[in-house]
């Protein structure tokens, strides 16, 4: 398999099979909290797709360092605050450089750094793409990233909409609010088992 | 002797009536991920505990010395070391365990349940009552993780405890006729939702048969950010709105 072409068939797996949300459960809470309306829905997730982007161009070097001194066991540590401190990072220079950018990203910044989807990608990346700092693997690292925010995002905007149909339906009175919620959201992550084995497919 | 009520208060408030998962809505990603079977929900379970209990502890002990302007930083820091130490002992000691749990091991960290306990409590309170409503949190928490497991490993692959081999010698035991036709789905993501819909569905009903509130998702003041979170003012959270709209 060419290059080019693994990169496409790990930016489908991570929006389609293995989703963040709806198949490895992380981000739950942002995909349960602001999923209510379509723009907050897309707002939060374009700022998940940014963040997710810059915490692994970031890290990836920082885990050949850590590798190359012998200190991987730091890395849940290390991750965490650079993930923070970059978060604040970017908040304070898009307030300052891009204003319209930051009004549309900006206030979902801060909800980010306590959220599980980013650390996990960072994470995962590490685990799947081994730790051989060649640029080969840093594309994958970066696809998966995208691949994943995308994945997010595509979860958060099709809930958005299932949540507006479910408003106004009447639901029995011990099933209303979340546990009807939670419900919904097992039978969209039951429409997205059936893309399971179609990567293999496409790009076989 | 009033001390000592207190502290029981604080313990068994984690247990039902402030259960982290169900009451309070916190911790859903491992709630929802690891109770593919019971043992790795009470592996998840026992190491949140652990961290809860440490991390409390010594987020209370310096509560004087961090200044509240860089104290979330500072709570990571600690709960990241203790999330840390954890990992390092399940990784020696239970190799399998930790090949179930996976990357969810390390992201004890930013489980909700730990930084919003030591916002809400550890930050403010003795250490002594903090170890105590860590510990009843915990176990709440693993109480809750074990309801899931229990139900989707039954359901979803006929067996109960059949992941024990990698604590002890057991190996767990099969379940006539379930385990011949496991109803799959249980194990898989939509299983996960489903079952957790419907056991906070068990909750909400439970509750209101004593008068306490439906479990909601945790509004902006449980939430870790809420002073640093702009959507707080601008009035897009979700419970701002709900407060609005009473």
């Amino acid at each position: 398999m060419s290059y080019s072409k693994e990169l496409l068939s790990i930016l489908v797996t991570y929006i389609l099979t293995q989703n963040f949300i709806l198949s490895k459960f992380l981000g739950i809470c942002p995909f349960l909290g602001v999923s209510k309306k379509l723009n907050t829905a897309v707002g939060m997730s374009a700022a998940v797709i940014f963040v997710m982007l810059i915490a692994t161009a970031v890290t990836y070097p920082i885990y050949n360092l850590l590798v190359a001194t012998g200190l991987q066991y730091l890395e849940t540590i290390v991750f965490i605050l650079v993930i923070a401190a970059l978060v604040q990072l970017v908040e304070i220079t898009l307030k300052k450089y891009i204003p319209s950018l930051y009004n549309a990203l900006g206030i979902y910044l801060p909800l980010i750094t306590t959220n599980c989807a980013v650390l996990g990608v960072v994470l995962l990346n590490i685990d799947t793409n081994g730790y051989s700092g060649t640029f080969a693997n840093f594309g994958r690292a970066m696809m998966c990233s995208l691949g994943a925010g995308l994945g997010f995002m595509l979860a958060m905007v099709m809930f958005a909409g299932v949540r507006s149909r479910l408003e106004s339906c009447d639901v029995p009175k011990f099933l209303k609010g979340l546990p009807i919620t939670l419900v919904a959201a097992s039978l969209t992550s039951l429409s997205f088992l059936g893309f399971a084995g179609i990567v293999e497919n496409m790009f076989s | 002797m009033a001390e000592k009520k207190t502290l029981r208060q604080e313990f068994t408030k984690g247990l039902i009536k402030e259960n982290p998962v169900l009451r309070l809505v916190l911790g859903t990603c491992p709630t929802l991920a690891v109770t593919t079977s019971v043992v790795s929900a009470v592996g998840m379970g026992a190491s949140a505990t652990a961290v809860l209990v440490c991390s409390n502890i010594v987020i209370s002990l310096l509560r004087k010395v961090i200044p509240s302007k860089v104290r979330i930083p500072a709570y990571i820091v600690v709960i990241a070391s203790f999330v840390t130490i954890v990992q390092m002992i399940v990784k020696a000691f239970l190799p399998s365990l930790n090949d179930q749990l996976g990357v969810y091991l390390p992201l004890i960290v930013v489980n909700c349940i730990i930084l919003g306990r030591a916002e809400a409590f550890a930050g403010k309170n003795k250490v002594a009552a903090s170890a105590v409503d860590g510990l009843g949190m915990g176990i709440g928490f693993t109480a809750a993780l074990f309801c899931m497991g229990l139900i989707r490993e039954t359901l979803g692959s006929g067996t109960f405890l059949s992941g024990i081999a990698s604590i002890n010698s057991g190996s767990g035991f099969a379940i006539p006729f379930l385990s011949q036709n496991p109803m799959l789905i249980f194990v898989l993501a939509p299983g996960g939702f489903f079952v957790f819909g419907l056991l906070m569905a068990c909750a909400n009903k439970l509750a209101e048969g004593k008068g306490l509130p439906k479990a909601e998702l945790h509004g902006c003041e449980n939430c870790p950010m809420a002073n640093h979170c702009s959507i707080k003012d601008k009035e897009n959270c979700e419970s701002n709105e709900e407060e609005a709209a009473k």
